[in-house]
């Protein structure tokens, strides 16, 4: 468990619960795509998938100790990224519920992928120009990363939306699994106001484009509802987080400060 | 006289990180990379302060060529290193050296293609093939054997290859 005070100042302090949604959001994409390694359809796609895990646990790594070096600048207890990664619990993690569901098949990995890395490009995109400091130089890194890995996760929905029937059938499940899943990350919370607040919209309006554009492509047709999910950047998650944090967290929680 | 002397311990320096390679690609040195942004000796604390910029954000690397760092400074008798990360700027392939490029070729890796990044689609570059210089080659995967890399195949000699993507 995180240390109490260090739980209490974070429910106060808006910066570092944009700092830990971010990170989050990353980490837990990261350890669903990692759950493809070894299991991927071909190796050279199993090896793609496992090259974006790592680079979004770059990211989360970058964001959490950019995290933990203000907290521990702010309260003066020593704080660590491994401690805000691995001693909190559900309830306490902020990642868009989008990022914690299981995998299912390959063609609903590549749709969340595709779904939730369009979303991050054009968040990065918009930290370049709102943000300073740290939080700038990790969106100018990590706006490279992402780049690439929408082309692949775009390329793949194309590939199957407009591929056998059975594949485009796979497609249009995953679309309608997955979207009541994706109003989330487009609606700001308290803690995003401050910093993106007034650019959201530009946020929106971009991802709908590109992901209007490339289901057309895909010939997919656009998920006509709009009711949405939401919770998880408040702590309200699915079911699931709590199995995957279970097994994420168990060496730290089992061996309290073991390192390699 | 002194600020020589600072000068001269800096350059000894850089020659030195010129012998610490890249784990991953031994026959490039983390100069010819460019991830080494800055060499600052402190006189008076006797203190090397450097500064190095990751390649990827997860490059699991970098943790090893820190350790590399302190071992080969060490050796030349410098025991106070600070190694400081640095994002941003955030590296790109345009620091890698042009011995480093052909250093990659001679090693069997296309080195990256100097170009605008934001208009690169992989499949669309005209890449050489390392093994026989024809450029008749297709984009097999977007990801390669590590993060910076991605799989081309040549159409002439029907050789695979690691081509190092412009980041
Ligand atoms: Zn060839």
């Amino acid at each position: 468990m995180l240390q109490q005070s260090i739980k209490s100042f974070i429910q106060q302090d808006q910066q570092i619960q944009y700092l830990l949604h971010l990170a989050d959001n990353a980490l837990i994409l990261s350890h669903r795509n990692s759950q493809w390694c070894g299991h991927g359809p071909i190796l050279e796609q199993d090896i793609a998938l496992t090259n974006i895990a790592l680079d979004q646990l770059g990211q989360a790594r970058n964001l959490y100790q950019y995290a933990a070096l203000l907290i521990t600048e702010k309260t003066g207890i020593s704080t660590t990224e491994d401690q805000l990664a691995y001693l909190r619990d559900v309830g306490e993690f902020k990642n868009c519920l989008l990022a914690e569901l299981p995998n299912g098949d390959w063609g609903q990995t590549v749709l969340r992928n595709f779904l939730m890395g369009s979303y991050q490009f054009f968040l990065y995109q918009e930290l370049q120009q709102l943000a300073s400091g740290q939080l700038k130089a990790i969106a100018d890194k990590s706006i490279k990363e992402i780049t690439y890995h929408v082309r692949w996760s775009a390329d793949w929905v194309v590939r199957l939306g407009d591929g056998t029937t059975e594949s485009h059938a796979r497609m249009v499940q995953a679309l309608e699994l997955l979207w009541s899943y994706t109003g989330e990350m487009l609606e700001p919370c308290d803690y995003e106001q401050g910093l993106i607040g007034t650019q959201s919209s530009y946020i929106k309006a971009a991802w709908e484009a590109k992901i209007a554009a490339v289901l057309a492509e895909g010939n997919l047709v656009h998920p006509t509802n709009d009711w949405m999910q939401s919770g998880g950047k408040k702590g309200l998650h699915t079911e699931h987080l709590g199995y995957l944090l279970a097994e994420m967290q168990f060496l730290q929680r089992a061996y309290p400060g073991l390192e390699w | 006289m002194e600020a020589t002397i600072v000068k001269d311990k800096e350059k000894s320096i850089w020659n030195i990180l010129e012998t610490v390679c890249d784990p991953e690609i031994p026959v490039l040195s983390i100069i010819d990379l460019g991830i080494v942004r800055a060499v600052q000796v402190n006189e008076i604390s006797d203190t090397v302060e450097l500064t190095i910029t990751p390649t990827y954000t997860g490059c699991p690397a970098m943790d090893m060529i820190g350790a590399q760092i302190r071992l080969a400074l060490a050796e030349a008798g410098y025991h106070q290193v600070n190694i400081q990360q640095v994002l941003s700027p955030a590296w790109t392939t345009d620091w890698m050296s042009e011995s480093g490029k052909q250093k990659l070729q001679a090693y069997g890796i296309a080195p990256p293609v100097a170009t605008n990044f934001n208009q690169v689609y992989l499949e669309d570059l005209e890449i050489a093939c390392p093994n026989c210089g024809a450029t008749n080659t297709k984009l097999v995967s977007e990801f390669g054997s590590t993060a910076c890399k991605a799989l081309f195949q040549c159409k002439d000699c029907l050789e695979p290859f690691d081509y190092f993507k412009c980041h």
